[in-house]
């Protein structure tokens, strides 16, 4: 399989008025073609802000550093007008609202086929065209009708297939997924997540669900990467990590899911809170809410590292995780 | 769209009904007529004059009297000015309102909605701060003072511009009172639409937009403009007025021939129909302007058609 990004020691900083906070820090993993990468974490894990500043889309007073190589070109620090190319064509995004994405005061076919005029040089018809038929690849009945409603009058899950149907357009390489289902009803969530499987497949669209639903990512990831106080805390294929956490914050997640299965009488949360990114603890982020923390710690914190199996982990601890938590 | 206007202006007509009777009563109860002079004019005159424009008779009838005038475009005669109706008056006068009020419209909104996108684009960074400052100005000070300060400078030291008065046709004579008139509107406008596109640029759909890639310049011209006149839109009807308005006391200082010098001499002298006619007239360019301005919302904002 070859790469289609590969990013290194990213780190998102934001300015505020008399301090800084680091939202994502030294954050590396690569993507590779037709994969579909899960990125699970609390909120203010630093999940949506690493991947909206290799988007160029920060808030102004938000830095980058590091790199994110799509092929030989490196999206971090370039300039709008260069990545103007790449984002929209190559590398998409698709937001957690669908209700607040999309245009109110625009029809939906002007904002899909400008993507085409600008991107691939179509004129307006051709991209109307083109416009109206992706709509109903995605799924929107009438969508010649459709195509001349505003956002106004879609519901959450039309609208979401609208801005699927924008994202994927130009077919490109990757494809950013941000909770694209969490504003939505249980019962759309699921063809939701059908129709990014096989459009992605389809389109050979490298996939990123940034999620904070383990259920939408035992559905359709191939691999996850759980990220905690800005940090990846582990790595692997998403089979493995559900089966055999490493991480003592993987358990956590996992054992905060509830499952049909074995219904227990109450979840087993992970204690405490996530903590603020301006006062990480010393040591691991994750030590004050953890039950495996020992002395090493509170003082040293654990760098990502590789496991058999090309897993990775950041915890100090080597015993086995399940026996000391649930019986 | 044509069943939402032709709502809209059958909802006006209620209002400027209200509109008209309130002005009508409240114009009687300022003490004084148009009669009384320094010199008293002699009963037999006196009520030959009342008897004349009907003002012997009870209020009541006097306003129906009016409404029924009204209601067949007569505006009625002029009772301090000998030979002349309201109409007359307004034909003679009102152009010249209009144009002056009209231009510096026209400016005031453009160079607003310039100078609101610019600061917004570069929020607290020079450009921001120079125009903020410029809008202070504009908005702090009166448009007598203003006129006044713009008289000295232009008008008396640098001879740019003529101080005061009016040569027909003359541009240059309007240059002053056009710049008094529309700055504190343009400020005004400016502000809106800096915090409105400030806050639009915040949005989620303009983070969309640009992470479609189309280039700052189509997110602002395609996708952020059209929302952000919104608030800008819905003062332009208000905003229009208040030049239109303003204009009477601006002609006054720069002694220009508008509707302003008869309204002002009217108002003085109790001229119950000239204060009555120009009121009207005013009432239904208001109503007009909030009609056009409720239409342009609609296309501006595709959800107010379905309410």
């Amino acid at each position: 399989m070859s790469k289609v990004l590969e990013v290194n020691d990213l780190s998102v900083t934001f300015a505020l008025r008399n301090s800084e906070v680091r939202a994502v820090n030294d954050l590396s993993f690569t993507l590779e073609a037709g994969e579909t990468l899960a990125v699970v974490g609390e909120s203010g894990s630093g999940k949506s802000q690493a991947f909206l500043s290799i988007m160029g889309l920060l808030a102004r007073n938000g830095r980058t550093t590091g790199t994110a190589m799509m092929g030989d070109i490196n999206l971090v620090g370039m300039r709008t007008s260069q990545l103007d190319h790449i984002r929209g064509k190559d590398i998409a995004m698709i937001f957690q609202d669908p209700m607040t994405s999309l245009n109110p005061s625009l029809r939906v076919k002007t904002q899909l086929s400008e993507v085409l005029v600008k991107h691939r040089g179509f004129d307006k018809d051709k991209a109307t065209r083109a416009a109206v038929e992706m709509l109903e690849r995605v799924g929107i009945p009438e969508p010649a009708k459709r195509a001349n409603a505003y956002p106004h009058e879609m519901s959450g899950g039309m609208r979401q297939r609208v801005m699927i149907a924008m994202a994927l357009l130009c077919q490109p390489k990757i494809l950013i997924a941000d909770e694209p289902t969490t504003a939505l009803d249980v019962t759309v969530q699921a063809q939701m997540l059908d129709l990014f499987k096989s459009l992605t497949d389809d389109f050979g669209t490298s996939l990123v669900l940034i999620t904070h639903d383990l259920g939408v990512v035992a559905g359709v990831a191939d691999r996850m990467m759980v990220m905690y106080g800005g940090r990846a805390v582990e790595k692997g294929n998403v089979n493995e990590l559900f089966y055999d956490p490493r991480h003592p914050y993987t358990l956590g997640l996992l054992h905060s899911t509830p499952h049909i299965a074995h219904r227990a009488a109450r979840l087993d949360p992970i204690k405490g809170l996530p903590p603020s990114l301006e006062h990480l603890p010393k040591g691991c982020s994750f030590n004050p809410r953890c039950d495996f923390c020992f002395d090493r710690c509170l003082e040293e914190r654990p760098p990502l590292m590789p496991l058999a199996g090309g897993r990775e982990k950041a915890c100090f601890y080597e015993g086995p995780l399940q026996t000391r938590k649930v019986a | 769209m044509l069943a939402y206007a032709f709502r809209r202006v059958l909802s006006a007509i209620p209002i400027a009904l209200i509109a008209v009777t309130a002005c009508f009563f409240i114009l009687r109860l300022a003490p004084g007529g148009p009669f009384d002079g320094e010199r008293a004019l002699p009963p037999t005159v006196l009520a030959n004059l009342r008897a004349h424009y009907n003002l012997d008779q009870p209020l009541i009838n006097q306003y129906f009297i009016y409404i029924w005038r009204l209601l067949h475009g007569d505006l009625g005669p002029s009772m301090v000015i000998d030979g002349f109706n309201v109409s007359q008056l307004i034909a003679i006068g009102f152009p010249f309102t209009l144009t002056m009020a009209l231009t510096a419209f026209v400016i005031a909104t453009a160079i607003g909605m310039l100078a609101g996108m610019v600061a917004a684009v570069y929020q607290n960074k020079w450009p921001d701060y120079v125009l903020v400052l410029a809008v202070m100005i504009g908005v702090l000070i009166p448009n007598f003072l203003m006129a006044a300060l713009l008289q000295l400078w232009f008008g008396v030291y640098l001879r740019w511009f003529p101080a005061g008065g009016w040569v027909n046709g003359s541009w240059w004579h309007l240059v002053l009172p056009v710049t008094v008139l529309a700055w504190p509107h343009a400020g005004r406008i400016s502000r809106l639409m800096r915090g409105s596109m400030i806050e639009v640029l915040g949005t989620n759909y303009v983070r969309t937009a640009r992470s479609k890639g189309l280039g700052e310049r189509l997110v602002l011209a395609r996708h952020a403009i059209k929302p952000a006149l919104l608030p800008v839109v819905s003062y332009l009807g208000p905003g229009l007025s208040y030049l239109l308005t303003g204009s009477l006391a601006v002609e006054q200082i720069f002694g220009l021939p508008g509707i302003g010098k008869y309204f002002v001499t009217a108002a003085l002298n109790r001229d119950y129909g000239v204060v009555l006619g120009t009121t009207i007239l005013y009432m239904f360019i208001i109503l007009a302007l909030n009609l056009i301005v409720d239409l342009v919302y609609a296309w501006l904002d595709p959800k107010v058609r379905y309410r």
